[in-house]
């Protein structure tokens, strides 16, 4: 096993995501399944090579520093599924 | 010819002769909706009514002398897309209220050029998959043969173009999204260099993977739809500063000076005969138009589908977090509190498939694991763009297939979630690479049933090398003879 039921759990939490037992028992055999074939990446050798985690080693992407408009309040609200005039509303949190 | 199926080109000859309308070009894509998509299901949403007014418009414009290089133009944007005002699903139950409150860039540039958009289709859920089975509104259909899937991510774009719907999509690349679809649909579709086209407004999926890219239905139209979507934008700070070449007065006859590369890692294990052969008689139709053609290895291409895999859902699990039923988007009921709001609404919102790429990327980005998993997978996409740069020392283009198989039947490639995956080897280290890639019409399926499914060409350039590459595929289009046609629906 590469990866055991009670770790998927762990992840899932990581991820605030929730599954039944079955759904968890289906994804545990197929995460295992994908994590076995991803070994195969043991074979290559990586001694000192540098990770690439974008196409190309862009370093800053600078603008003027001049004021722009932005998303209005009232637009940026209005896809919440919960708002008052300013503010997004949840749950109590205190 | 119903205007429905003209190509870009032949329709804005004939709106400039004023034989044609773009009211009556865009009424008869709308006709052609309301007749076949009930079938295909391409389309999530329709904006029927926009879209006529935005015809009206460019009428207008034409009329007083002020037509956009796309004016008039019918097109289908991908759901992952925001076009304001309409509904941007991208495919998921957890967006399926969610309405874009602006343009992406590539909106902004298409709306500037004329062109009018029709409406928004169907794709894979978050673009996470290679059906579009995964869309939680219904999954499109392949317009060549009733009951096959058409590709994916871009499913619904390639089906919107191939079926006489619209006459050029926008679509997003991730891993062959728009590349793999138009290959199974018989059209022609383009993953640009990455960089080269603004992703903001682009729901995002792999942010240092996805790309935008038109699918068209031949490469005269292709070179027009990329240069309208082109160029630096400060609101994507992934965006280059480039010029934007005339991509259009690249597409010359003749091949001589172009060295075509055959990678022979591309025409290994699993991939069928008769994709193989459509393949090598594409290189032969270059080499007669006077190319030289080269034998070029990529030797890391074993570990493509691994490094993706771990690379594209390591930077989804990151992407998707924001989906957390407190700013927009579905809200679960009954919850007591925040957490229990979050673990809700993303249990019930996300389809089973982009949970697995949450599960799997967070797994991959967690302590312990991280170096094993994220990180090695980065040190090896650094070996894979470095064969590429080694072979564009030797060659200008690289020839091979796109997909390992054409079209297979709905339903028969869902249970085996690392099969569908390994379906991806072919495509999926452009984006890992960055650099430009297409898929161009090469043949059709003979043997097997059902005969007559589209095969594709894939080429590949070096970084901000689209002039050869659609020079490449104009000549191979021109060689084999297969232009556009519209998928034989009945």
């Amino acid at each position: 096993m590469n990866i055991t039921r009670d770790e998927v759990l762990r992840v899932a939490a990581l991820a605030r995501l929730k599954m039944d037992e079955e759904e968890l028992a289906a994804m545990t055999g197929q995460l295992d399944a994908m994590l076995a074939y991803f070994e195969l990446l043991k074979e290559v050798d990586t001694e000192g090579v540098i990770p690439t985690t974008h196409p190309f080693a862009k370093v800053n992407a600078l603008r003027d520093d001049a004021p722009v408009g932005s998303l209005p309040a009232a637009a940026a609200l209005a896809n919440a599924p919960a708002a008052t005039a300013e503010f997004f509303v949840v749950p109590r949190v205190l | 010819m119903p205007s429905n199926t003209m190509t870009i080109a032949e329709a804005t000859r004939a709106m400039a002769a004023r034989q044609l309308s773009a009211a009556e070009l865009t009424q008869s894509c709308l006709d052609r909706i309301k007749d076949v998509d009930g079938r295909l299901h391409a389309f999530i949403s329709v904006d029927g009514e926009g879209a006529l007014s935005q015809a009206r418009q460019a009428d207008a414009d034409r009329a007083r002398g002020q037509a956009g290089p796309l004016a008039g133009i019918p097109i289908s944007i991908k759901d992952a897309l925001c076009v304001k005002g309409l509904p941007a699903t991208c495919g998921s139950k957890i967006l399926e209220h969610f309405v874009a409150p602006y343009d992406a860039t590539v909106i902004e540039r298409l709306k500037a050029a004329g062109a009018v958009i029709l409406g928004k289709v169907a794709m894979d859920e978050f673009a996470m998959g290679s059906t579009s089975e995964t869309c939680a509104f219904g999954a499109p259909e392949n317009p060549w043969q009733p009951g096959y899937v058409p590709g994916g991510s871009s499913g619904g774009s390639a089906v919107s173009v191939a079926a006489g719907e619209a006459l050029a999509s926008l679509g997003s690349d991730t891993g062959g999204s728009i590349r793999q679809p138009a290959s199974l649909c018989g059209i022609t579709g383009i993953k640009p260099t990455y960089g080269r086209v603004s992703r903001y407004g682009l729901i995002a999926y792999a942010s240092s993977l996805d790309q935008v890219g038109p699918l068209c239905r031949d490469v005269a139209d292709t070179a027009l739809m990329l240069q309208a979507i082109c160029g630096h934008d400060r609101r994507d700070s992934t965006s280059m500063a480039m010029p934007v070449p005339d991509f259009t007065a690249a597409l010359t006859d003749g091949m001589k000076g172009v060295r075509i590369g055959v990678p022979k890692e591309y025409f290994g294990e699993g991939l069928e005969d008769e994709v193989a052969a459509v393949a090598r008689q594409g290189i032969e139709a270059l080499r007669q138009a006077g190319a030289e053609v080269v034998d070029v290895s990529l030797p890391q291409m074993p570990y493509c589908v691994a490094v993706y895999y771990l690379v594209a859902t390591a930077e989804a699990s990151s992407n998707l977090a924001r989906y957390d039923g407190v700013h927009y988007g579905f809200r679960a009921e009954d919850c007591q509190s925040l957490l229990d709001v979050y673990e809700k609404s993303r249990s019930r919102g996300f389809g089973a498939e982009v949970k697995r790429r949450i599960l799997l990327g967070t797994y991959a980005l967690s302590a312990g694991y991280y170096d094993a998993y994220y990180k090695k997978a980065s040190q090896v996409r650094t070996l894979i763009k470095n064969d590429f740069t080694a072979a564009f020392d030797q060659c200008d283009v690289l020839v091979s297939p796109v997909t390992p198989t054409p079209a297979w039947p709905l339903a028969s490639r869902q249970d085996d979630p690392l099969a569908l995956y390994l379906g991806d080897i072919l495509t999926i280290s452009a984006n890992l690479a960055g650099i430009p890639a297409m898929s161009v019409p090469g043949g059709f399926s003979v043997k097997g049933t059902p005969k007559g499914l589209p095969i594709g060409i894939q080429l590949q350039a070096g970084h901000f090398q689209e002039e050869v590459l659609l020079k490449t595929a104009h000549n191979l289009e021109k060689a084999l003879g297969i232009g556009w046609r519209p998928a034989p629906l009945v």
